[in-house]
């Protein structure tokens, strides 16, 4: 059974008293362990499509399975608990809490699923030590270099055992140094049997993903090792 | 719930130490508030319970019988009097008496001299009873005796205020002064009893009873005042409805006549004060109480800037799973929490000022804080910590989430 079945989803804004189809009609299907990467340029509707899977934003019309759940007309606090519950976020600009420590970032989702301090430090530690920052728990966001922010980013996605790790242009805003380390990282992930969705528009890093689609004008122009999503133009 | 709360609680916390000097400023206002009203409180409350002590001190079961005459039978030219006969007949009918005596007021004269001083003063003649009655005992010398009353003796106890008006020595017994144009020796000096309401409670002068009355002349027209203290397991009422019927019979009233004499307790006395006292503390607290109202709107004005300031966090949290709820509380516990906090140091301000204030003007009871104004003062700044909170809670919790992680 897919992981994820997304099927004539399709998201319109009205900007003024135009229409701006963000999304037009698309078809993905996504299985477990699945390496993926959205790559196009920008207004393409890849960011629109992250949202969308991250159910941070609800389609317009379309069906939405994700682990065999229909997301669609959840509300906002059933969206949450699916996000707590199935999806790791891993950001651009990281998007740690500025004011918590490293462990304290991570240990952030597990107090919405009312787990206790101690059992939330002690799932926060193995995560961080996952990532290889069990030395830098204690230190704040800004006392960490972007490459170890990532990190923390990842720690924090991993830490609830998520059904997807979605990362959005995880390397942009890192040096290519570190931009290998993070994709060393994401490899292993994958290796370890999760299951990655990206969005990039780094060739580099689209290739270390096993399935690119190539997103155009807010449909699939090209899926390289796509079986069921159709081409749709 | 219970653990949301717990962890918002946490989260609170570490967000107020985060910002010290401004979660300071933000609670500012409800620290004035608080603070006024506290010290408004504790100096109006000792103020009413230092008059309550004093009321004790006069002898809090002794009743005075006065004699009344209403303004209209005044005009008429009546006038009603309480007479010795009252007195005989009180003493022997009436149960549940300690102590008895009567109090005449000098009516000629309150002049007193000593030497080249004069001084007024309040003078009374009355007998060995008073002491018991009224709990004045005298520091230096003697009390007035029996003996003094049966020989006519022409001896003064005098109060610590009137040796001050006329310059008498420490102890001023064997002294001689001039009253009424007679000379009197004083024989003792009561304890100091202080002021109360502005008024010194020293300022007086005891001779014996007999001696005044033979210095009024016109003993016909005597009108005295009855002081009398109850034995300890009298009830008041029933001691007043007493008297009530004895001299109501012993003065010929029919029943559609209204009393001509009053019974005044010194609980009743110290009600009329309390009554006072308390509609200035509601009235002032009332006032003050506006400037808690308007330090909420400041915290409310700082959460809702919090909230445009941590948008971003906020998206973040809802990224990875924040409920509505989960939001709701941690600002509004946060506002709860400041505000809280502002009451706690508004008690702690409000009491040294009223400590303050009561130690800088001389003479003025000691500051106390009654409990229910803690509680009152803790409660209101919660209040309204939640009722200003609410709405920047409100607004944090229905940000959207994508929106809120666009914010820079």
């Amino acid at each position: 059974m897919s992981l994820i079945k997304l099927s004539g989803i399709t998201k319109h804004y009205a900007m003024g008293s135009q229409v701006v189809r963000a999304l037009d009609g698309i078809d993905i299907t996504v299985a477990k362990n699945d390496y993926l990467a959205f790559i196009g340029s920008s207004g393409s509707g890849k960011s629109t499509m992250l949202n969308i899977l991250g159910c941070l934003d609800k389609p317009t019309t379309g069906e939405y399975y994700l682990n065999g759940k229909n997301v669609e007309g959840l509300n906002q606090n059933e969206l949450s608990e699916i996000r707590n519950l199935e999806i790791g976020f891993i950001f651009q600009s990281f998007n740690l809490l500025p004011r918590a420590t490293a462990l304290g970032n991570v240990m952030q989702p597990l107090v919405y699923r009312n787990i206790g301090l101690k059992k939330r430090k002690e799932m926060a530690l193995n995560s961080l030590k996952r990532v290889g920052l069990g030395d830098r728990t204690d230190h704040l966001p800004n006392q960490l270099s972007g490459g170890q922010r990532q990190r923390v980013a990842i720690a924090r996605a991993l830490v609830t055992h998520p059904s997807i790790l979605l990362a959005d242009e995880p390397t942009g805003n890192l040096d290519s140094k570190t931009t290998i380390e993070i994709m060393q990282l994401f490899d292993e992930l994958h290796a370890e049997g999760h299951t990655l969705i990206m969005v990039t528009h780094e060739d580099e890093i689209a290739h270390h993903c096993h399935r690119i689609i190539e997103m155009k004008d807010g449909r699939v122009y090209n899926d390289s090792t796509s079986h069921s999503a159709k081409v749709s133009h | 719930m219970l653990f949301s709360i717990l962890e918002s609680f946490r989260s609170a916390m570490l967000s107020i130490y985060a910002h010290g000097l401004r979660s300071f400023l933000t609670t500012l206002g409800i620290v004035i508030g608080v603070a006024s009203v506290i010290a408004v409180v504790s100096v109006t409350q000792g103020m009413s319970s230092f008059i309550g002590d004093t009321f004790a001190s006069l002898g809090s079961n002794s009743l005075t019988i006065r004699s009344f005459t209403p303004f209209e039978d005044q005009m008429k030219g009546i006038r009603a009097r309480l007479t010795p006969d009252d007195l005989q007949l009180i003493e022997n009918r009436a149960e549940g008496i300690a102590s008895i005596t009567p109090v005449l007021n000098a009516t000629r004269s309150s002049q007193i001299k000593y030497g080249s001083q004069t001084a007024f003063s309040q003078i009374m003649g009355t007998t060995y009873a008073y002491q018991d009655v009224s709990q004045s005992y005298t520091q230096v010398g003697r009390f007035l005796a029996d003996s003094d009353n049966n020989t006519r003796r022409r001896v003064a106890v005098i109060g610590e205020k009137v040796r001050e008006n006329l310059n008498l020595p420490e102890n001023p017994v064997n002294e001689f002064v001039e009253l009424g144009g007679e000379w009197f020796k004083i024989v003792g000096m009561l304890e100091q009893k202080g002021e109360m309401m502005g008024f010194s409670q020293d300022d007086l002068v005891l001779t014996p009873y007999a001696t005044m009355q033979s210095l009024q002349g016109n003993q016909t027209q005597t009108d005295i005042a009855i002081q009398l203290s109850l034995s300890e397991n009298a009830v008041v009422e029933d001691v007043v409805q007493q008297l009530t019927t004895l001299l109501r019979n012993a003065h010929d009233l029919s029943g559609e006549e209204d009393d001509d004499f009053v019974i005044q307790t010194a609980e009743q006395l110290m009600e009329t004060f309390d009554t006072v006292i308390n509609m200035v503390t509601i009235v002032i607290g009332g006032i003050v109480s506006i400037s808690l109202l308007v330090g909420g709107i400041g915290i409310m004005n700082i959460m809702l800037v919090s909230v445009t300031e941590r948008t971003r966090e906020i998206g973040i949290c809802k990224a990875i799973g924040a409920k509505r709820h989960h939001i709701l509380l941690q600002f509004l516990i946060e506002a709860l929490l400041l505000s809280l906090l502002g009451g706690l140091i508004g008690l702690v301000l409000g009491y040294g000022l009223g400590t303050l204030i009561s130690n800088s003007i001389p003479g003025f009871p000691n500051a106390s804080i009654p409990l229910w104004s803690v509680a009152l003062a803790l409660g209101f700044s919660g209040f309204v910590g939640v009722l200003f909170g609410i709405l920047p809670a409100a607004k944090a919790a229905n940000l959207d989430p994508i929106d809120a992680l666009r914010y820079e």
